[in-house]
């Protein structure tokens, strides 16, 4: 079953203020989610890289592992696509390195911070949110001199584990969902 | 033991579904701010900055994902309230019980690492919603060596800043 170009999936998916309208009701249920979940908070997050509080592990472990398998369900029935975005030595190392600092010293990560602005922390809106638009704005400025040196270097393959495996999805996903629940088992097992 | 991080969990991986299926997009964030950043930029200086050639990529308007962020505020604003935990907070409790109680202080820093995280999130093409949950529910390459550098490298400098600059 694959969708024909005009199918009303197809048409929902070309009508910008409707997906815009979509976007805006999907965020709220993503920021309703990463509130519950705790991880908004700069507390829960740091304890998180200090290894004291694994709650970001949790909520993101869990995520992945519905997310995989459905999305691949998806995939499977023609409804969806897969969206991989392409990597380097150059651009996700570096660029990961970077923002490891970042994610360590601002305590929130780009979607966090938006959900901490929520929650009513002043740090996420007048520091966070300005300081990534800031960074933001520097990589625009920067990008034509790093985009002819550092981000071409050492080309990441743009595939899938399974791609590269040259095996059917099935066979990396559900060792990978055992593997992801046993680490959650463990974790809960340490009482982490 | 609390189950609330799994629900979430649950909750996001579900939603991740619709945004495949209705917007055949992943969640992500951190182009939204590199729009944004453009729209402010274009503010200022002019419709030159759209002939920049990341802004040509990445267009300064108002689309699904920047929505999405906008949607993240709301969603987090209505959650806090019912939960009674909204609460207007300058110094989080684990930065004040290290660094001390000093709003500057803690600007200063937010404003360093935000800007360390803008510039790293562009540069590795994603965050720890694009490339760590989304990236990795595809089982893309790029998106698992990511996540994995993103919080390798988080850990390393939140022990330096917590253990080496503070110790206990």
């Amino acid at each position: 079953m694959v969708e024909s170009a005009d199918s009303p999936l197809q048409r929902l998916r070309q009508n910008q203020s409707l997906q815009r309208l979509l976007g805006l009701v999907m965020g709220v249920a993503f920021g309703v989610f990463l509130q519950l979940g705790g991880v908004t908070s700069y507390d829960v997050i740091i304890g998180q890289l200090l290894l004291y509080d694994f709650t970001v592990v949790k909520v993101m472990l869990s995520a992945v592992a519905v997310g995989m398998v459905g999305v691949y369900l998806l995939i499977h029935l023609g409804l969806a696509s897969l969206t991989i975005k392409p990597g380097s030595i150059g651009t996700t190392v570096l660029g990961g390195i970077i923002f490891g600092c970042g994610f360590a010293v601002l305590g929130y990560c780009p979607g966090t911070v938006a959900g901490a602005v929520g929650s009513g922390a002043l740090d996420a809106l007048f520091g966070g949110v300005t300081g990534i638009l800031i960074g933001a704005g520097i990589f625009a400025e920067l990008y034509p001199r790093l985009d002819a040196s550092v981000l071409q270097r050492g080309k990441i393959p743009d595939m899938t584990i399974p791609e590269l495996v040259g095996v059917q999805p099935r066979t990396v996903i559900v060792p990978m969902i055992i593997l992801i629940i046993a680490i959650l088992y463990g974790i809960e097992y340490l009482g982490l | 033991m609390d189950w609330t991080p799994y629900l979430a969990g649950l909750g996001i991986g579900i939603l991740s579904w619709f945004t495949f299926l209705l917007s055949a997009r992943p969640l992500g964030c951190s182009t939204a701010y590199a729009r944004t950043s453009g729209m402010i930029e274009r503010a200022i200086r002019g419709d030159s900055v759209l002939e920049k050639p990341y802004y040509r990529k990445f267009v300064p308007q108002i689309d699904w994902e920047w929505m999405l962020v906008l949607g993240i505020v709301i969603g987090a604003f209505i959650t806090a309230l019912v939960q009674g935990e909204f609460a207007l907070i300058w110094v989080p409790s684990t930065f004040e019980a290290a660094f001390g109680s000093s709003s500057l202080l803690r600007l200063a820093v937010a404003l360093v690492g935000g800007v360390l995280m803008g510039l790293g999130a562009r540069w590795a093409g994603g965050c720890t919603s694009g490339h760590g949950i989304s990236g990795t529910l595809q089982l893309a390459i790029a998106s698992w060596i990511a996540v994995v550098i993103f919080f390798v490298s988080g850990i390393i400098v939140a022990f330096l800043l917590y253990g080496v600059i503070v110790p206990w």
